[in-house]
């Protein structure tokens, strides 16, 4: 079987597996997230947390829990990364200095996961499955809470309310994302992935000796992929062997990565009552994934670049046994998923193929974008889709019903500015900066690019890395925690507006001159939007880094 | 502003509370139902850990550096074959370091393994993402059986029987590349050594 055969079969395999789901999960999602009842559990835990189930939130009290939540957990989070030597199975290792304890917490609390620490040699096994694991279930569920309440903006009609956000919180968790993660866990098991509580030293067969590290690794890998979150247990993250055994875990772990987000625009059809409108929006989704695939496998798989065509193919930093094709699969779908897992070095990758990563995130993380975030952040491209048609046709906008008028406008625009502006900033800054020379890892204008790949995925809230950038001064671990945590709660902000003042809105009926929006030609006008936005605000900066090295 | 303060502080107490839950069942109670689970697998979730004559010698995931003449080597590692520091090289596609990386391995594989320089193949001139790749391609453990053979004293049609029995194909038929894992294969190899003693 040739390696272009193999690599089309894996991606016929993965789309199946994903077809397999997106009807039940859809469907699951929306019934719990919609259903009036409490199980006993949750009824215990709201009784514990003191707050009645059963009272909506305006848009400002959800605002105001989100932020509450995340500033807690980022308190907590942080406590627990400094002081980890009190904690059991510290592995003798001391706490994490403040900057990068704050930098990791503020990382993991926005569902990021972006690392300036190498997980084996920095962390116990209590701070990965007790800290930082616990918010790669909890920063996914956020992201969840909020995408429905961004749904209920469209679906309610005077309603002063867009649901509660810990009802929506704790059912994230307890009916979405734990029962699959457990189940996950056990197939991860199965595929050889580690979950033990010891280091091994060994005296290799060459008369060596090797410290074969352990950990509680399937539980934290399966929702670190679930909730898109990408945070690796290990260094090298899903390209570790123990995190990632073999072609198989590979492939799970991308549909891991995949499945809620593509399956969360069944939930949107069927809330809205529109099953079309769910497939529109995953057809833009699929589109931007499927184009930024094709491209990266060609580059990779094709070897065109310097060192590959000098090697042979585009090997480093890769794994033999995953080669061009998975890897290429694994890089598009963790850039386009907000997850920031890696299973290859993306700094190594072929000059396209590295540049589409990079591109990938700039589009703002809707192909098909992170828990939640991705659906919500493609629904505030559709309303900018529609203002734009209605500027063509000289008609009010309108989406599912609503009005976009001024003020849905205002946080539309914002909400589409904050992210490019905290990339070009933080660039800007960075580069300014004396210190920064010295941070790259590598000469011209790929040491540039690797700046650029930081900002660009801390502020979308990726979390993967150009990794030869050294990224553990001060002052990248502030500002690169300042864009991850402004990238993260001033467009939740924004769009929990956005959604109360939908959901206070009457519906307006559809007539003949209403936009459809639950057809290939949106779809199309969905994804010119995206490319249009994100190449408008980057090409200048993309020009001086990987195109100008593509070029060279 | 001190609406919004009260309107925080009472939410942060909700919230400090359900973080307190959700730390107990996520972080405590779930990893160790999936801990207890893994039991269930036998050694399999310690990292299958290879035992010889009752010592541990190795994971069978986790490549080890392998540089003496008598053995299959390794893919060159970033990390330098350290468990606990697991990484790429991070060089970028065309600098100069990484192009002259290249090129010298070429130089020394060819040398050492008495093959055309453009016999070698690319996982012998590149490092791997994790620095601990456990595999190299059947290509590169074929070049390396007549080295093998010499320096242990072992005829190059069992060598290359050994290359053969361990070389794995696509998983399922379809998925990955096809490998060999250089510690099994190493371990076959000094069986065979002390079965001709």
């Amino acid at each position: 079987m040739t390696d272009t055969l193999s690599g089309l079969l894996t991606i016929a395999a993965l789309l199946a597996l994903l077809a397999l789901a997106y009807v039940p999960l859809g469907d699951h999602m929306a019934r719990v997230l919609t259903s009036t009842r409490h199980t006993r559990l949750e009824r215990g835990i709201y009784r514990v947390v003191g707050v009645d189930p059963d009272a909506e939130m305006s848009p400002r009290g959800y605002v105001m829990g989100v932020l509450a939540f995340s500033a807690v957990s980022i308190a907590l989070l942080m406590a627990i990364l400094m002081g980890q030597a009190a904690l059991p199975w510290d592995r003798g290792l001391p706490g994490m200095p403040w900057d990068m304890a704050l930098n990791t917490a503020v990382s993991f609390v926005t569902n990021t996961n972006w690392q300036s620490y190498a997980g084996e040699s920095t962390l116990g096994f209590a701070a990965q499955a007790g800290g930082l694991a616990v918010q790669n279930f909890l920063s996914a569920a956020v992201g969840l809470a909020v995408a429905v309440a961004v749904i209920r903006g469209f679906t309610r009609a005077r309603s002063s309310t867009i649901g509660s956000f810990w009802v929506d919180l704790v059912r994230g968790v307890l009916r979405i994302l734990l029962p699959l993660a457990l189940v996950g866990a056990v197939v991860l098991l199965v595929l050889g992935v580690v979950q033990s509580f010891t280091d091994t030293t060994v005296q290799t067969l060459a008369g060596g000796t090797q410290t074969v590290p352990g950990g509680p690794v399937a539980s934290q890998e399966v929702i670190k992929q679930l909730g898109t979150n990408g945070g690796g247990f290990f260094n090298a993250n899903s390209a570790h062997p123990f995190e990632n055994p073999s072609a198989l875990s590979n492939l799970f772990a991308i549909f891991l990565l995949l499945v809620i987000p593509v399956s969360l625009t069944r939930t949107l059809g069927t809330l809205l009552g529109d099953r079309r409108q769910g497939y529109t929006v995953l057809g833009a989704m699929a589109f931007l994934w499927g184009t930024a695939l094709a491209v990266t496998t060609w580059s990779e798989a094709g070897g065109h670049g310097q060192s590959a065509v000098a090697a042979g193919s585009a090997m480093e930093g890769k794994e033999t046994q995953l080669g061009t094709w998975a890897s290429s699969l694994f890089a598009v779908s963790t850039t386009g998923t907000s997850t920031g897992a890696v299973n290859a070095s993306h700094d190594s990758m072929t000059p396209l193929g590295g540049g589409t990563a990079l591109v990938h995130m700039m589009l703002g993380e809707v192909s098909p974008g992170g828990v939640g975030t991705g659906l919500y952040g493609i629904l505030v491209v559709a309303i900018l889709a529609v203002f734009v048609a209605g500027l063509m046709v000289g008609r009010t906008p309108e989406l599912l019903g609503k009005k976009i008028g001024a003020r849905e406008m205002t946080y539309v625009a914002l909400y589409t500015l904050v992210t490019p502006a905290l990339v070009l900033v933080g660039v800007g800054l960075a580069v300014a900066l004396p210190s920064t020379g010295d941070a790259m890892g590598n000469p011209g204008g790929h040491g540039f690019s690797e700046v650029v790949y930081a900002f660009t995925s801390a502020a979308n809230n990726n979390g993967s890395a150009f990794g030869g950038l050294t990224v553990t001064s001060t002052f990248f671990q502030l500002s690169l925690a300042a864009a991850m945590l402004l990238g993260r709660l001033v467009p939740i902000v924004l769009v929990l507006l956005l959604a109360g003042s939908l959901a206070r809105q009457r519906k307006v009926p559809t007539t003949a001159g209403t936009l459809a929006t639950n057809t290939p030609l949106f779809a199309g006008l969905v994804v010119g939007v995206v490319v249009l936005v994100s190449a408008l605000t980057y090409f200048p900066t993309l020009a001086l880094g990987p195109i100008a090295e593509a070029l060279s | 502003m001190i609406l919004v303060i009260q309107q925080l502080s009472r939410q942060g107490v909700a919230a400090l509370r359900l973080l307190a839950v959700m730390t107990v069942v996520l972080g405590v109670l779930y990893p160790a139902s999936v801990w207890a689970v893994g039991q269930a697998f036998g050694g399999r979730p310690d990292g299958q850990l290879v035992k010889v004559d009752g010592r541990t010698v190795g994971s069978r995931l986790i490549g080890q550096d392998f540089s003496g003449s008598t053995w299959f080597h390794s893919r060159p590692s970033a990390g330098d074959w350290d468990g606990l520091a697991s990484a790429p090289s991070n060089l970028g596609p065309s600098n100069p370091e990484l192009l002259k990386a290249i090129e010298d391995r070429r130089a020394a594989v060819a040398a050492e393994e008495g093959v055309d320089p453009s016999d070698v193949p690319p996982d012998a001139l590149t490092t791997s993402a994790s620095g601990l790749d456990p595999y190299i391609s059947p290509e590169y453990a074929r070049i390396q059986v007549d080295r093998v053979a010499r320096q242990n004293d072992l005829s190059r049609a069992v060598v290359a029987r050994l290359v053969a029995d361990h070389a794995q194909g696509r998983q399922l038929g379809f998925l990955g590349e096809p490998k060999v894992d250089v510690l099994d294969l190493n371990l076959a190899v000094r069986s065979a050594v002390e079965g001709a003693h």
